[in-house]
């Protein structure tokens, strides 16, 4: 089989050899993979781009999930950035609005594009769309946004997990938060190298992050996650771009994260038996929504 | 490898709100109709591990409705899956269960009509990513990534030759092969991943073939 990188290291020297962007080393690979043309491929991510935009457009109008336990929050932090009184910035505030805006819709089963997964699809489009306002990306390049976190994305999904029922959040939102920290950092003329250590600083501020949904639901603790990963992944990319570097390399984060979600219990791996699921009144809603007597017992 | 596109990355675009428990739920169960070939009357869908204990919260139970009823993962109708499952005249019933599974998200669908019936168990790796890992008791690893033939036959010199110069006579590549059986002498199958879809009367030449007893495909 045909594959140009097998892990972040060689990723970043054949784009770095070879002149490249990230984005484009990931282009050619799925070209190479799928045998099908540029083209083809290029419209399939402008079609999922155009799915991150209307969600984030429906989302900041506002919505309810069915329990209730979500929704309108993207719709408070809009108004709160249009006051102009914001303490940690428009643009940061932004990408956590639109990232909000993306989990409200996919807990209110709307329709949304998985980055890399539907739990934490609101990091990627949410950055995307709070950036662009200040870098005024061309289509071209907001494509290009969505192959750099798409290919920092698959190494993680290879060598790691992806899902939170194997890995915990940190594969969840960890990874689109590395995934969308790495695309800003390419987005605003970072080198190869420094999509790899934003990649890196993000992902090393989430390890350990359990997956503990109450009720089970892709909402609570779901929908905040989202919002701070996209904060995470914005304050690492110019960490990055200010020069600042892992002191550990990102494929051994990678690993890193690997290795925390096996020895995460399960309790706490997306089966509403630990961490916030088993507050009390995280079981309070979960009797609510789903009916029945509390379950007690503390994992 | 496991994940071999930037789609499995960047996507799939689907209905929320899990992709593991909704959108990869979608997928096994269609995969499981495509393998049985037709839409089944009933449906014992067995969960396991995460998809046990969480599968309402995830509508994992509509989506597993709605691929076997053929909705793709952006269908929204499979938020009425359940309703139009009465209506096309398929009654399924959940059964979660407590026994640990190799892969956390693991379902068995038991599925079939008046004519026959059929076991598929599915795991859904992340991302919406599923892989089918077991059909009627024969192990295996089938993607759903690539369009595939599963060839059910007597364990007998010469099937998997007839089968592959069939496939050759129609210009099908075959990109990966799988065989297994459960008892020497006994049944076995093949697990054929191809590189296009399968047109119907390749699978019709393939059941003409002695000693094949059943040839199911799914196509992508």
């Amino acid at each position: 089989m045909n594959v140009l990188f097998h892990n972040v290291r060689e990723l970043v020297e054949r784009a770095e050899r070879e002149g490249k962007l990230i984005s484009e080393i990931m282009i050619e690979q799925e070209m190479l993979m799928s045998g099908r043309t540029r083209e083809e491929i290029i419209e399939q991510m402008d079609r999922n781009l155009t799915v991150m935009e209307e969600a984030i457009e429906r989302g900041i109008k506002g919505v309810q999930s069915v329990t209730g336990l979500t929704g309108g929050d993207a719709v408070l932090l809009q108004n709160y950035i249009a006051q102009g009184n914001s303490l940690s910035g428009e643009l940061l505030l932004d990408a956590v609005s639109k990232a909000v805006a993306t989990n409200e819709v996919n807990a209110a089963m709307g329709t949304i594009c998985a980055t890399p997964t539907a739990g934490s699809a609101g990091v990627v489009p949410g950055t995307l769309f709070a950036v662009k306002n200040k870098l005024n990306p061309t289509r071209e390049q907001m494509i290009r946004y969505l192959f750099t976190s798409g290919a920092f994305g698959f190494v993680v999904a290879n060598n790691a997990s992806i899902s939170g029922a194997a890995g915990g959040c940190q594969a969840e939102v960890g990874s689109a938060a590395g995934m969308a920290a790495a695309a800003i950092v390419e987005m605003a003329g970072g080198t190869p190298q420094q999509c790899a250590e934003g990649f890196a600083i993000t992902l090393k501020n989430m390890l350990g992050l359990v997956c503990d949904p109450v009720a089970g639901l892709v909402e609570v603790p779901c929908v905040k996650r989202n919002a701070m990963g996209a904060a995470n992944s914005l304050v690492a990319a110019d960490m990055a771009l200010a020069g600042v570097t892992s002191r550990i390399p990102c494929d051994e984060v990678i690993g890193a994260m690997y290795r925390i979600g096996q020895a995460m219990s399960p309790n706490l791996k997306e089966t509403a038996r630990g961490g916030l699921a088993a507050t009390p009144t995280g079981k309070a809603l979960a009797a609510k929504i789903f009916g029945g007597a509390v379950v007690q017992g503390d994992y | 490898m496991k994940f071999t596109s930037v789609f499995d990355i960047i996507g799939p675009v689907m209905i929320g709100p899990s992709s593991s428990h909704t959108a990869g739920a979608a997928r096994i169960g269609r995969v499981a109709r495509d393998l049985f070939g037709r839409q089944p009357k009933w449906a014992k869908i067995h969960l396991y591990g995460s998809f046990a204990e969480t599968y309402r919260g995830h509508g994992t139970d509509v989506a597993i409705v709605g691929g076997l009823l053929n909705y793709d993962t952006y269908d929204e109708r499979i938020k009425t899956a359940f309703a139009d499952a009465e209506k096309a005249g398929l009654a399924f019933e959940f059964i979660p269960e407590t026994a640990n599974t190799e892969h956390p998200n693991t379902a068995r669908l038991v599925i079939g009509d008046d004519e026959g019936e059929m076991s598929v168990v599915g795991i859904s790796i992340g991302g919406g990513k599923i892989e089918v890992s077991e059909v009627n008791g024969f192990k295996l690893r089938l993607t759903g990534g690539m369009p595939a033939i599963l060839v059910v036959h007597d364990d007998r010199a010469g099937c998997i030759a007839n089968v592959a110069n069939c496939l050759a006579m129609h210009n099908v590549n075959i990109g990966h092969m799988e065989v297994s059986r459960i008892e020497r002498g006994l049944t076995a199958l093949m697990v054929i991943e191809v590189d296009q879809n399968i047109e119907e009367k390749v699978i019709q030449q393939i059941s003409l073939i002695p000693y094949i007893t059943k040839v199911s495909k799914i196509n992508n």
